[in-house]
């Protein structure tokens, strides 16, 4: 293909696909409880896979990414909100970088 | 309203991550050709990160047709997982339209802030969570493109872990209230970690991940006392 554009149109309508065909066609609610119970875990697994290691692979060095796990986690359990402890992240590993880097 | 400002705001978190990754995505697509306004247009119709990465590498090697087709079924599966649970989460009578528009928008991010919601989930928050985070997405890929490499690395860094802090903020909560979730995500940290190194992209090892910790969750701990 010679249209660079013309992968991004492949990728558009492929991915649209995927997205909306779960959300048109299944409406009602499923009654399989292997279902049900997969569905129900796949977030917090997705979540997880993807916060573990990436978080520590994001910045510049690993520390600041441990530093901003522990304080994510730790302040999600004491429910703080999710602007809270996005912010309260960032906010650390700026300060760990600032002394380590 | 109200429902629509409150995504906006749960959205910001979102948006300022998506900005940081969407720069990096920028520089890349910068090298395989793409101008700003491409660059935008991508983004904007796309709003997949892994999926985006994929389709520049596709550009870069003169893919053809069905492999950028089973490239982008492989980098974006996990979305019909995530769209089959956000179904659940959506009215029972909510109109074909109003799905077709929520489905625009169906990320690892804006999902996690769907399920987060107790009960069913508005329609109005979701639009108002894409309505800040699509033009950041959009806007942070075109800025790649245009200024390179010229921001600091400091500010990357930092702004890369917004989108982790919300996944753990989504996490941690539901694990503090059910066991069985906690030792799931405490499991996937372990097999995540684990198999970083195996020669599959991110999004392929938590596809992977994810169908089978879930399936044998599901299979071992079935939740018979399910509410809604």
């Amino acid at each position: 293909m010679n249209n660079l554009m013309s992968y991004v149109w492949i990728m558009a309508i492929v991915t649209y696909l995927i997205r909306v065909l779960p959300l048109t066609l299944v409406r009602k609610p499923i009654k399989n409880v292997t279902i049900r119970s997969f569905l129900y875990y796949v977030p917090y697994v997705t979540l997880a896979c993807m916060t573990f290691p990436a978080i520590i692979e994001a910045t510049q060095i690993p520390a600041a990414g441990i530093v901003a796990l522990v304080t994510g986690i730790v302040l999600a359990w004491k429910k703080a909100s999710l602007f809270q402890v996005s912010m309260a992240c960032c906010l650390m590993v700026f300060i760990v970088e600032l002394i380590l880097v | 309203m109200t429902e629509f400002k409150r995504g906006m705001k749960d959205g910001i978190p979102i948006g300022m991550g998506y900005f940081a990754v969407a720069f990096t995505l920028g520089i890349m697509a910068k090298n395989v050709g793409l101008s700003p306004i491409q660059g935008f247009v991508t983004s904007a119709l796309i709003n997949a990160s892994a999926g985006e990465y994929a389709c520049f590498m596709m550009m870069a090697s003169h893919g053809t047709f069905w492999q950028m087709v089973m490239m982008t079924l492989v980098s974006n599966a996990r979305y019909f997982l995530m769209s089959f649970s956000l179904s659940q989460k959506l009215d029972e009578k909510l109109s074909t339209w109003q799905r077709m528009i929520i489905g625009f928008d169906v990320t690892d991010e804006l999902f996690g802030l769907a399920i987060n919601q107790e009960g069913k989930v508005p329609p109005l928050f979701l639009y108002g969570a894409y309505c800040v985070a699509i033009p950041c997405w959009a806007s942070g890929t075109a800025l790649g493109i245009i200024a390179g490499n010229t921001l600091p690395l400091r500010l990357v860094s930092c702004l890369s872990v917004a989108l982790y802090g919300m996944f753990l903020a989504v996490i941690v909560p539901a694990s503090k209230k059910d066991k069985v979730v906690c030792a799931l995500v405490l499991t996937s940290f372990l097999l995540s970690y684990c198999t970083r190194n195996l020669p599959f992209s991110s999004g392929t090892r938590t596809l992977i991940l994810t169908i089978v910790i879930s399936l044998i969750a599901a299979i071992v701990f079935p939740r018979r006392e399910m509410d809604e």
